[in-house]
């Protein structure tokens, strides 16, 4: 059902889906969904609004346990290990898959608690010296150290938003994920702000595994080397980033694209 | 005497007004091209009922409080009223009881005297009675007429009324304001008097509280008036002990409902838990009394503490402490249920844990709105009599340990008011001093607490 390019070069699969589906109550948002989420690769998921890509991408780090309705079946891995079995350490899945989401939520804290947080709750840093360590690099890695390197005490919620999405990136980075899922990061920022965060998610890439669900073909066509097309609950489409968008072997992502869609 | 009448005739030519506004609107309608005027035909009606209404009332009020005087003022100058005597409490009684015989409140005289002026009284009356009445009657007319005349289809009627709407509101708030405003100044009043009899220093610092009614009116000893007792009673028994008990619990139960509850259950237990702030205080008191003040005394008796009363502070704290749980809880479960879910999801996909994210991210940034519940259940808790003298006893104790009895501000206030002196005696007076005090305290409490929680809107804007 999945059309997968047949020209793909073999990937190390950083997690792979087998059969997914996720319903809310009884309705199934994603419908036997099957994908390999390549190590060190960019992966964007499109997709008409309401098609499941959120559900789908919270399912990746379990995030769907916070919905009392919502059911997931089939099997997830993480590097190889079924993340849905008994016995299996949310806390410790989540430091390894981490997460941005659509509306940056900085904590109301100070910046610097904001990163801290994440290794102090799972006691990365043995003392104030390796925590401020930890703190400047994640900054750094998300381009933001410069211009809050003087205001580390002030609330994170006191910055610009395109600031607070690296914030959040940031603290995302800062528990050292292997994975990391956005959830259409740049949908509330404007344009500098987004290449900005664009220009960030570029420069990280090939350190994690990284999936980042975006409206913008722009944007996908931009950051990622890996596309699935999500429509209806499933997954029609699957290759290189380039190959989607120049040659689409289905015609609903054609027309998705070319945004004859609807 | 005829003010009620003025009322209900102001009542009356409003509605007609509100009727011809009305219609006259209604007309307007047909006049106009598409049938739209500028205003709804209501706010037509509306402005010729206020404008006839508002100032008839206001008349009924001018002409209620000035009548009276008038209609004396006539029956003096009758050739009747020459006979009274000419002035004393002889002359008022038989203008009295010929008043209250004409205008039928009374059904004969006793005094002789007075039976010349019926009749004079009761021409005055009917006189000013009408004179009352056709005054009124122009009043609404030239009322009525200006405002009748002034709607067009393109009057703004709904912007006026409106506008009057806006001050009847704004009427209405003055009157809380108005009335807490004069509270206070008869508090302040008396409590400056009382301060004219014992020096405000050894009222707020002295350690003796021991008045003595029996003592003379004017010479009160001034160290018997010390309130650091009192206060110290208050804060040991309301901010501390009912704190211990009620800060923990009613956090706890917040979290709960708000984080863990199953929403079925949530729909149970908040309304059962708030329920407990509806019943009333007297309850709790035999509760206090009968139940936790003999259990806590025979617990501390049995791990061997002398002397513990069977009216004990612990015992008035903790059933306080119950009381406030809902206060507390209800405060702090809205302050964390506020918390925008993005924090929640944010910190669970760091991977923190549920209890994590509570301690670390939410109890946080609820917490002004926590703090600000606190508060206000302090000043609850300051507040409430009667649990504590029912189970704290009555006598004035300076002391730490939770086991003695110990009193409050507001039950000596009680207990002063509804003494045997008289209300001019210091004893009495002592109750304003204590109240004022009070007052002060509770309203920088309350004033704390609205600035933390402005502090927390700014948090998050
Ligand atoms: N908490 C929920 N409870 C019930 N149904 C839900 C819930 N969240 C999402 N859904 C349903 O699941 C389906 C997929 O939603 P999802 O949010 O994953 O879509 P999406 O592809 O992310 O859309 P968008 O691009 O608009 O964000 C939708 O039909 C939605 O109504
Ligand atoms: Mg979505």
């Amino acid at each position: 059902m999945t059309r997968v390019h047949d020209n793909l070069e073999p990937a190390e699969a950083k997690m792979a889906a087998n059969h997914v589906s996720v319903f809310y109550g009884d309705k199934a948002a994603i419908d036997d969904v099957s994908i390999e989420i390549p190590n060190e690769y960019v992966t964007a998921f499109i997709g008409p609004s309401g098609c499941g890509k959120s559900t789908f991408l919270r399912s990746l780090n379990r995030m769907n346990d916070t919905i009392p309705s919502a059911r997931v079946e089939g099997e997830i891995t993480l590097d190889g290990e079924d993340i849905y079995k008994s016995g299996m350490d949310v806390v410790q899945l989540r430091a390894r898959v981490g997460m941005v989401f659509q509306k940056p939520n900085p904590f109301p804290k100070s910046i610097y608690e904001n990163i801290a947080y994440g290794p102090k709750i799972h006691g990365l840093a043995s003392g104030k010296a390796e925590l401020d360590e930890i703190v400047e690099q994640s900054l750094r890695r998300a381009g933001l150290w410069e211009e809050v390197k003087d205001r580390l005490e002030d609330s994170g919620t006191a910055l610009s938003g395109g600031q607070q999405q690296r914030l959040c990136i940031a603290r995302a980075i800062a528990v050292d994920p292997e994975v990391i899922l956005m959830d259409e990061p740049c949908s509330a920022l404007d344009p500098i702000a987004t290449a900005k965060i664009e220009e960030l998610i570029d420069e990280i890439s090939g350190r994690y595994a990284i999936v980042i669900v975006t409206h913008s073909m722009q944007q996908a066509a931009r950051v990622s080397q890996r596309t699935a097309f999500f429509h209806l609950g499933k997954i029609v489409e699957y290759g290189r980033t380039s190959d989607i968008f120049t040659t689409p072997l289905e015609q609903r992502t054609q027309d998705y694209i070319t945004g004859r869609y609807g | 005497m005829s003010g009620p009448i003025l009322f209900l005739l102001a009542l009356g030519l409003g509605l007609a007004g509100w009727i011809a506004g009305r219609a006259r609107a209604w007309a307007f309608r047909k006049s106009v091209p598409d049938g739209r005027l500028a205003s709804l035909p209501n706010y037509h009606a509306w402005y010729v009922a206020l404008w006839i209404a508002v100032p008839v009332a206001l008349f009924a009020v001018v002409w209620s409080a000035t009548a009276p005087s008038l209609i004396l003022q006539s029956v003096l100058s009758t050739p009747e009223a020459s006979q009274l005597p000419a002035f004393g409490f002889q002359r008022d009684n038989i203008l009295r009881e010929a008043q209250a015989v004409a205008s039928g409140a009374a059904p004969a005289v006793f005094n002789e005297a007075a039976k010349p002026l019926i009749e004079p009284f009761r021409e005055a009356m009917a006189r000013y009675n009408l004179m009352g009445f056709a005054a009124a009657l122009v009043i609404a007319f030239l009322a009525g007429a200006f405002a009748y005349l002034r709607l067009k289809p393109d009057f703004a009627a709904r912007t006026r009324v409106e506008r009057a709407v806006m001050f009847a509101l704004l009427l209405a708030s003055l009157v809380a304001i108005l009335t807490t405003l004069g509270i206070v100044a008869s508090l302040v009043f008396e409590t400056v008097r009382f301060f004219g009899m014992v020096n405000p220093i050894d009222f707020l610092f002295g350690t003796q509280w021991n008045p003595d009614p029996m003592s003379g009116a004017d010479n009160p000893d001034a160290s018997r008036y010390g309130a650091i007792p009192l206060f110290w009673g208050t804060i040991f028994i309301g901010a501390i002990i009912a704190m211990i008990v009620a800060i923990p619990l009613g956090l706890m139960s917040a979290i709960y409902l708000t984080q863990y509850a199953d929403p079925r259950l949530r729909k149970w237990l908040k309304p059962a838990l708030e329920i407990l702030a509806g019943v009333p205080t007297v309850v709790y008191g035999y509760f206090a009394a009968l139940t936790v003040a003999p259990m806590i005394r025979d617990l501390a008796q049995s791990v061997g503490i002398e002397g513990a009363s069977s009216e004990s502070a612990l015992a008035a704290g903790i059933v306080m402490g119950v009381m406030i749980i809902p206060f507390v809880s209800s405060m702090a479960d809205d302050s964390i249920a506020a918390v925008p879910s993005a924090m929640r999801d944010g910190s669970l996909a760091m991977g923190a844990t549920r209890s994590e994210t509570i301690k670390r991210v939410l109890i946080p940034a609820a917490l002004p709105g926590i703090v600000a519940g606190i508060m206000l259940a302090i000043s609850r808790a300051i507040g409430e009599t009667m649990i504590v003298v029912m189970a704290a006893s009555t006598a004035a104790n300076l002391s730490a340990n939770p086991f003695d009895s110990m009193t409050t501000v507001t039950v000596q206030i009680v207990a002063m008011l509804t003494g045997e002196a008289s209300t001019e005696h210091h004893t009495t007076l002592s109750a304003f001093a204590l109240g004022f005090v009070l007052f002060l305290v509770t309203l920088a409490l309350n004033f704390i607490a609205l600035r933390v929680v402005r502090r927390f809107r700014e948090a998050y804007e």
